[in-house]
């Protein structure tokens, strides 16, 4: 059987899927990314190997992608990140052609047609107003963990607005509205507002079409999800809690799969001569 | 003696000034703003008035200024800050034609004329990156005190290039190059250059005029004032007062108040 690892270094976290050659996903890992990217490569992988119940020599072949994916040393490819979103987002649902990715840095939208190839994509990489990042500090703000963003928001009645031009100046916005005596889930609940309104304009960007697939780690938080919803009056395909931030890996270890294929292929047909 | 005050509600801090009647700077104060803008404009008055023993009843005109001056409960009225900073500018070095006012969220370009007044302004107002926040960040990722950032960064043999603009981002750069071996003062140089590169953009949309004066908190690293410089090819007017530059400026406006107050002619034209 050959197995395939499908490696993605993203910003803030590193994650790793392994998958057989029916292309299931066999095991799966997750890390911190950290400063050493490599080691943290490294660590998904190794996770993620013995959760399938293999052995390194189990893998004939290793795709890596995310930011980091020049950084490591043992990957015998490298994809970008929106090959890979868009391989595995196909894979788990064909009809996709616009796919919404949310990470921890960076906040991607990518419009794709029925093929997976790509045919035009945004990016939200220099400000942490359009990322996870800007979750995270308000919830941080407040004296929340980066854990209890869901929880947190989903209790809320009434948001905040909250106006989401900088994750910075937004830490005396917090202060203001906590002085005056809103709650910290409302507060929270308004930060998701303005995190949706500029996924809004990123995807318009891209000229947007039906089907849409919502990926990575804040999707987690039903908050995210059921706005996002909302907002495009439309029915939108959301991997499961356990896959959502998996999606680019899976993508990696599908596009590896098939170079592994044409590799074999390849060497069978220069046989045959 | 009548006294005047000016109060600056800053993002970051809150500094109150006292002035007599000759315009001398007879209290000060300097605190963090917090969580409660009003108790911290209200804790900054009281300390600037004990500074010197002055007593509440001799105030006869309190001014607010800063984000905050809204809630500077006890003020008479408000000026704005860009007017406020220009004015304990040109107090200060009679000369300025050009401010840049560099604060914990926010940082000024101001041109003024040869008269003291303002003839344009631009600054930050979408985004943190270029700002005091930016050092602070740093300060926070390499665990050095705010007040040594300077000087470390002085000593840096070759600075390392920055590429986040986002204030959150760099911490992670930040680190992310200390992981990769570089060293504390090259990174801290590449930092201040950063944000120098930032301030230099935001002045030349006004046009750069010598003399420039550099005003605000972050106008005491000396780092800060050597990499402007070097940026910006003039050399800067620097104050040890700098922090009091928006109060001063407040101050002033008060005692403008006042004196028109004592001649019914100057006060129609206030």
């Amino acid at each position: 059987m050959a197995f395939t690892s499908g490696i993605d270094v993203g910003s803030t976290y590193t994650k790793a899927v392994i998958i057989d050659q029916d292309r299931e996903v066999v095991g799966k890992a997750v890390c911190k990314t950290g400063f050493l990217l490599d080691e943290a490569a490294k660590k998904a992988n190794d996770q993620a190997v013995r959760q399938a119940g293999l052995t390194q020599d189990d893998i004939r072949y290793t795709m890596a992608t995310g930011f980091g994916r020049h950084q490591i040393s043992f990957s015998d490819l490298t994809a970008t990140d929106m090959t890979a979103s868009a391989r595995g987002t196909t894979h788990l649902f064909p009809g996709t052609r616009t796919i919404l990715d949310v990470g921890g840095q960076t906040m991607k939208a990518s419009l794709i047609d029925g093929d997976a190839k790509i045919r035009s994509f945004r990016l939200n990489d220099k400000c942490a107003a359009g990322t996870g990042a800007f979750l995270e500090k308000t919830a941080h703000y407040m004296g929340y963990t980066t854990e209890e963003i869901g929880s947190l928001a989903v209790t809320s009645k009434e948001p905040v607005p909250i106006s989401g031009v900088c994750a910075v100046f937004a830490e005396s916005e917090v202060i203001n509205h906590l002085s005056q005596g809103n709650t910290p889930s409302d507060i929270m609940h308004g930060a998701i507002l303005s995190l949706v309104d500029r996924s809004m304009q990123l995807m318009k960007r891209v000229k947007m079409e039906a089907e849409y697939t919502l990926i990575g780690g804040i999707m987690q938080f039903s908050t995210m999800k059921r706005v996002l919803q909302e907002t495009l009056e439309a029915d939108v395909n959301i991997p499961a809690p356990e896959m959502v931030q998996f999606i680019p890996a899976l993508g990696a270890a599908l596009l590896g799969q098939y170079r592994l294929e044409k590799i074999v292929q390849e060497s069978q047909d220069a046989q045959k001569v | 003696m009548a006294y005047a005050v000016g109060v600056d509600v800053g993002s970051t801090q809150t500094k109150a000034v006292i002035v007599d009647e000759s315009k001398k700077i007879v209290g000060r104060a300097l605190i963090d703003t917090g969580a409660n803008v009003i108790t911290a404009a209200e804790k900054a008055y009281a300390i600037a008035l004990a500074d010197n023993g002055i007593r509440e009843e001799e105030v006869e005109y309190v001014i607010g200024t800063g984000y905050g001056r809204y809630r500077v409960t006890f003020g008479n009225t408000q000026v704005t800050e860009i007017s406020c900073h220009a004015r304990g500018a040109v107090h200060i070095f009679p000369n300025t034609r050009t401010v840049l006012d560099m604060g914990g969220q926010d940082t000024k370009a101001i041109r003024v004329t040869a008269g003291g007044d303002i003839f344009d302004f631009c600054m930050n107002d979408k985004c943190a990156a270029g700002t005091g926040r930016f050092l602070g960040a740093a300060a926070n990722a390499l665990d050095i005190p705010l007040n040594q950032l300077g000087s470390r960064a002085l000593q840096a043999e070759k600075a390392v290039k920055i590429s986040t603009t986002c204030t959150v981002f760099a911490e992670s750069e930040v680190l992310s190059w200390l992981g990769k071996g570089k060293k504390i003062e090259d990174i801290l140089l590449g930092v201040h250059q950063s944000i120098a590169s930032r301030s230099a953009g935001l002045l030349r949309r006004v046009g750069i005029e010598e003399e420039v004066s550099f005003t605000g908190g972050v106008a005491k690293n000396i780092g800060m004032v050597k990499t402007l410089e070097d940026a910006l090819e003039v050399k800067l007017n620097i104050n040890e007062d700098s922090h009091f530059m928006g109060a001063l400026g407040a101050a002033l406006f008060a005692l403008d108040h006042i004196l028109a107050s004592r001649s019914p002619k100057l006060a129609a034209e206030i």
